[in-house]
């Protein structure tokens, strides 16, 4: 692929925290409007790359960072890149769903307002519009008014999709975005992320290997740090190339 | 043996929490009870709504109104004074430097060490301020004084809340692409409103019962003051002057004084608390 072909590339990515590397050398080209899933043991980097990918990791102590990352051709890295406007393109679903301490309503205003719309029939149109998108209106359209700490885990997370989706990203980061669910609410957001990866490229990371399974398009294998194998999820579950691959897939390693 | 010893060490710290729990519960009650039992037979109506008339320090007509009003202005003026810089402060070590950065660390333990610093002494350096600013002991002097002396109280204090807020939470503000002064108004101060609240009402309540701070820089009249430039009486002061006056019914005075002060204090820290739970509706837990 070429630096133009994808919304998200990563090139020679290396992370370390202190003297401890945590990425090493990490290339990958996330292709568009599919779910790429990175699985790997705990500890692995999972959650890491996925930070590193709209410099959350900027705001933590002693994060090393070599490599690019790039965003539609853009190099996030660079100083000179405006990382507001980066992170406006990319939705972040994180392990346990974090809802602003506000309304249901305003969770979700929260981000247009911040990027200058005031229109009060625009942004009840937006709010509308990707509460339906995160599958949440029919639960939540009489209750946009109280606070979202009030409303379910499960719902919040959706509020947390929908929340991303305001700011009309292009693609929607899930840092294990089930894991702090029950069933039937983690079946819920794989299938909302299902249907929107028909205009988001997706990118999930999980342990869950059956939520892989279930969910990915493109699988990345990432061990200790290190990529491992990455491809079509049906090729690699079918055939793993990498012994550590199959281990893992078996359940030998975890 | 083992188990008896442990015993017996189990009845022994007991006792001693039963008796320092008591010393400090019966301590307050004491100092209530005092203020009241001596304090309750001047105070009346006069007493808050007259300022003092000739001779009032000798036993004649009047009241501290002066006083209360004083005391009111002078901490509310010192309190938004603080407030001010305090709230920039805490935003500043908690959102735009790193978690347990040195700058954090040394601004911390500055904050530490002018809590510790007695209220005298900031009463001596604001009046050196006040000479060299060319003021005269007059209010706005002593809300200076009282605004450095609640600085740390109120900094440190907001400082403890806005630590809690969970990283989490300024992440899922700075990835819609929030920049970190919306994150820090709109998201942080939002979740911290309850500690805030308390933190200023706190420091409030400390400015309004220091008499030290004032003693050389606020004056005292009076009168009512009418501009930031005119001398202010505050309750502590009157106290102190009231008790000092060789006449019985004056010092009684001086204990009314103490309870409508007293009073004063409570009725902010209940406030506090009222204030602080209504904010809580959108915090999250």
């Amino acid at each position: 692929m070429t630096d133009s072909a994808g919304h998200l590339s990563i090139r020679n990515l290396s992370v370390a925290f202190g003297s401890q590397t945590v990425l090493k050398n990490v290339s990958l080209d996330v292709p568009d409007r599919k779910i790429t899933v990175i699985i790997g043991p705990s500890g692995c980097g999972k959650t890491t790359l996925l930070r590193a990918l709209n410099r959350l990791l900027d705001s933590e102590d002693s994060a090393r960072i070599e490599g690019t990352v790039l965003v539609d051709g853009e190099d996030i890295y660079d100083p000179k890149t405006e990382i507001t406007h980066i992170r406006k393109k990319m939705g972040l679903l994180s392990q346990k769903p974090q809802v602003l301490p506000m309304s249901v309503f305003d969770n979700i205003a929260y981000g247009p307002r911040i990027h200058g719309l005031r229109d009060k029939k625009r942004l009840r149109e937006i709010v509308e519009r990707e509460l339906r998108a995160a599958g949440l209106w029919e639960e939540v359209k009489d209750r946009l008014g109280e606070p979202a700490s009030r409303l379910s885990v499960g719902q919040q997370q959706r509020l947390c999709l929908a929340r991303g989706l305001a700011v009309g990203p292009e693609i929607i980061l899930g840092d294990e975005p089930t894991s702090a669910l029950d069933p039937q609410s983690s079946r819920i957001v794989e299938q909302r992320l299902s249907v929107l990866k028909a205009d988001y490229t997706v990118v999930v990371v999980t342990h869950i290997l059956r939520q892989a399974r279930r969910i990915a398009d493109y699988l990345a294998f990432l061990y200790l740090g290190e990529l491992v194998e990455h491809g079509p999820a049906a090729e690699i579950f079918a055939d793993p190339r990498d012994p550590r691959t199959r281990a893992y897939l078996t359940g030998e390693i975890s | 043996m083992g188990l008896r010893r442990r015993r017996v060490e189990e009845a022994v710290f007991k006792l001693l929490m039963g008796v320092s729990t008591a010393v400090v519960a019966g301590s307050l009650l004491f100092i209530l009870g005092t203020v009241v039992v001596k304090g309750l037979p001047a105070l009346d109506l006069t007493m808050i709504t007259q300022t003092p008339k000739g001779g009032y320090y000798l036993g004649k007509e009047g009241g501290i109104l002066n006083a209360i009003v004083g005391s009111l202005l002078l901490a509310a003026g010192a309190t938004f004074l603080a407030f001010v810089f305090s709230l920039p402060v805490v935003l500043y070590l908690n959102v735009y430097r790193r978690r347990g950065s040195r700058f954090a660390v040394l601004t911390r333990f500055a904050l530490d060490v002018l809590w510790g610093v007695p209220s005298i002494v900031y009463g001596a350096f604001a009046f050196l301020l006040m000479v060299y600013l060319g003021l005269r002991a007059s209010l706005l002097a002593g809300m200076i004084a009282v605004a450095l002396l609640e600085f740390p109280i109120m900094a440190r204090a907001m400082d403890e809340v806005v630590r809690l807020v969970p990283p989490a939470l300024r992440d899922a503000s700075f990835s819609l692409g929030a920049t970190k002064l919306e994150t820090a108004l709109r998201i942080i101060v939002r979740q911290t409103l309850p500690g805030i609240v308390t933190a200023v009402l706190i420091a409030f309540g400390r400015g309004i019962g220091d008499a030290a701070s004032v003693i050389f820089t606020a004056g005292f009249t009076d009168r009512v003051p009418t501009s930031l430039l005119q001398p202010a009486a505050t309750l502590p002061l009157a106290i102190f002057y009231q008790l000092g006056t060789p006449v019985a019914e004056v010092q009684q005075r001086a204990y009314a004084s103490a309870a409508v002060l007293t009073l004063l204090i409570l009725a902010i820290s209940l406030a506090a608390r009222t204030i602080g739970r209504r904010f809580k509706r959108h915090t999250i837990k």
